[in-house]
């Protein structure tokens, strides 16, 4: 397991904001990076942008488009997490989709994502019937490929959390990323099962936005992820987003606190 | 390696909130596709309610024309809705039914699969939804119009290219929302296993009946099949009981576009490399970045950037051939057909017809083509009229 992840939840219960990079601007990227480990964010989910993320709801499909009509690749990405770890030990991880680090080369991404100081790395739409592909070669480089569980998973949670490394990613509805009103899942219970299994760090995510469903959330697991609130706040105010973004982790991470 | 696997492409490539609606699907599948009842009723289905057997017709005009080898269309274009597309969705809805789901999603490029899905549903007394693009809605406004008429909500797609792809993508993205009384129809033979064997089966009747239809015409097999080739839907059936007979060469038509020299075009095998999406390892178009390219084709059941595993899989054995047919090339052949012949072909279809006009005159006069006309071209009348120029309404 990558120290800095498992580290990541040993102070309390944690809050994981995710950005889209390049949304605006790799620039703005890194800034945001730095307010908000400032603001308390205890690990940092890193989005690289893809064409056709089908596991994203209408705000981050827009950020992923305004990123790549801004010119962003892999390799711009990798530069800037370099740049960041200059500055910063913040534990990180990317959150991409298969193709992108397939077609890089699953063996170069790896490397490189390790080289540069990435800890780990999720993959929506790889499964656990698909994960060796992935798996071998993250642990060969010391990055935690992210196991996520769903709200329909049930008999599979054991399964899958038997072979978790890093925390457990929990989805907390069905359908794709964004913000919701109410989460009916039972989160208790998909937790319990994966501490039955494993003794591994749970994180919520999936429409989380406001302070009250973070504290609740977190209330019932390690921690909570957030997306689409933070994202929103980017195409909403562009290159001036940075101290909005922060004031908005400081907000949930002090919910997260309450828990 | 995981289930589902034609060679290295294929697999499971999906979110987590699908695996088991997947599973589900596959047990279910695979507990009915042998059953006796199962297959009774929709052989009822495909003979008495979409038509079958389609029609395996000497085209005499253009095999005098060409002055090769014999010419035979299989008729898809004669089924109930007007394409083959009928024949998986007939499986799949009555499938469906069969799990206990009461609501049917389906994503449609021309509008075909939308149809069809539509009217199966309708007929079946499912509920049921279409998601497209909004580009094709308005490339194909009179399918939009037949699914609504049909009783189908139809979704305007305005994400990405607002095409064929973008369809997919928010059709899986609606499933994983509603799942528990949902089935995904997916009309092409691609995708998440178990979907390409499952469109592969139900559509590997084209294939089975040509075969009987042809020993029984010609007393021997044919030396060519050809089909046009997005996901490959049509291809497979037109290939798959064939595959096992070495001497019949296979051979799917992609849509170029504007030529596999530019950016506008949907050839996949010609222009694709391997990677992931959609569920599945295949070939696709798309930059080193592994971003999925734009693509572009004049037929929107042709526009799609990816083509199904089982098809990679026969590109890299060799066992079938794959080629690109242009917009114009496709577009002459759509006039050839409805002149020479009589029988309009789905713009899809033509690209098939044109690349069998090269093919047939390098052929002997004792050698055999047959060629899937896999829908009928009603629905493509005036975009083509548009391409040609003269601009008529629907």
């Amino acid at each position: 397991m990558n120290k800095r992840i498992t580290e990541s939840f040993t102070k309390g219960k944690a809050f994981i904001p995710f950005i889209t990079c390049g949304d605006p601007s790799l620039e703005v990227t890194e800034q945001l990076v730095y307010a908000m480990e400032e603001a308390g964010a205890d690990l940092i989910e890193l989005g690289i942008p893809f064409s056709d993320p089908t596991a994203e709801g209408p705000v981050i499909q827009a950020a992923n488009i305004r990123a790549l009509s801004g010119g962003v690749t892999t390799d711009k990405v990798f530069d800037m997490v370099e740049k960041i770890r200059k500055n910063s030990s913040i534990p990180m991880v990317f959150m991409t989709y298969a193709n992108v680090v397939f077609s890089y080369g699953t063996e170069r991404f790896v490397k490189k994502a390790a080289e540069v100081g990435m800890d780990g790395l999720i993959l929506p739409d790889v499964p656990f019937e698909e994960k060796e592909e992935f798996d071998g070669v993250c642990k060969e480089y010391g990055l935690d490929l992210i196991s996520l569980i769903a709200p329909t998973s049930h008999e599979r949670i054991s399964m899958i959390a038997k072979e978790a490394q890093g925390f457990v990613y929990c989805v907390s509805s069905l359908g794709v990323t964004g913000m919701r009103s109410q989460i009916t899942t039972d989160i208790g219970a998909m937790v319990e099962l994966v501490k039955k299994a494993k003794d591994i760090p749970c994180a919520v995510g999936f429409g989380i936005s406001n302070p009250e469903q973070a504290k609740k959330m977190a209330g019932q697991s390690d921690g909570v992820i957030v997306g689409s609130a933070i994202v929103k706040l980017c195409g909403q105010y562009g290159v001036e987003c940075v101290p909005y973004v922060k004031e908005y982790v400081k907000a949930m991470k002090d919910a997260v606190r309450e828990a | 390696m995981s289930k589902g696997r034609f060679g290295v492409h294929g697999g499971q490539y999906i979110p987590e909130t699908l695996m088991n609606a997947v599973l589900e699907l596959e047990e279910a599948y695979n507990h009915y596709k042998n059953d006796p009842e199962f297959n009774r009723e929709l052989s009822e289905l495909l003979n008495e309610y979409a038509g079958r057997p389609s029609r395996l017709y000497y085209a005499a005009h253009m095999t005098e024309d060409l002055g090769g080898a014999k010419v035979y269309l299989k008729r898809e274009d004669l089924n109930h809705t007007g394409a083959h597309k009928i024949n998986n969705v007939l499986g799949q809805v009555l499938l469906a039914k069969k799990m206990g789901k009461t609501r049917v999603i389906a994503e449609t490029g021309a509008g075909q699969h939308g149809v069809a899905t539509a009217t199966a549903a309708a007929m079946m007394g499912m509920e049921c939804e279409v998601f497209m693009g909004k580009e094709d809605m308005e490339r194909q406004a009179l399918n939009v119009y037949r699914m609504r008429l049909l009783g189908a909500k139809v979704h305007a797609v305005t994400s990405g290219t607002a095409t064929l792809k973008d369809a997919v993508s928010e059709t899986m993205r609606e499933w994983t929302n509603r799942i528990a009384d949902t089935h995904y129809v997916l009309g092409s033979a691609m995708g998440p296993h178990p979907f390409p064997t499952i469109v592969r089966d139900f559509q590997a009747v084209i294939s089975k009946e040509i075969k009987e239809q042809i020993l029984e015409k010609e007393g021997r097999l044919p030396d060519a099949v050809l089909a046009c080739v997005g996901g490959g839907s049509n291809a497979i059936g037109t290939f798959y009981n064939f595959i096992e007979d070495e001497g019949v060469r296979l051979i799917g038509c992609e849509a170029a576009g504007r030529g596999i020299n530019t950016a506008e075009t949907a050839a996949t095998i010609a222009t694709g490399k391997l990677g992931i999406f959609h569920g599945m390892k295949s070939y696709f178009c798309q930059d080193e970045y592994g971003q999925i390219a734009p693509v572009y084709s004049i037929s929107a059941g042709l526009d799609y950037p990816g083509v199904g595993p089982e098809h990679a899989h026969l590109y890299d054995t060799g066992r079938a051939e794959y080629v690109p047919v242009t917009d114009d090339e496709a577009v002459d052949a759509f006039e050839y057909l409805s002149k020479v012949e009589g029988i309009i072909p789905a713009i899809e279809s033509a690209h098939a017809v044109a690349y069998a006009k090269k093919l047939v005159p390098t052929m002997g006069k004792d050698q055999i083509v047959v060629i899937t006309i896999s829908g009928r071209g009603d629905k493509d009348c005036a975009a083509i009229a548009r391409y040609r120029g003269e601009d008529i309404y629907e």
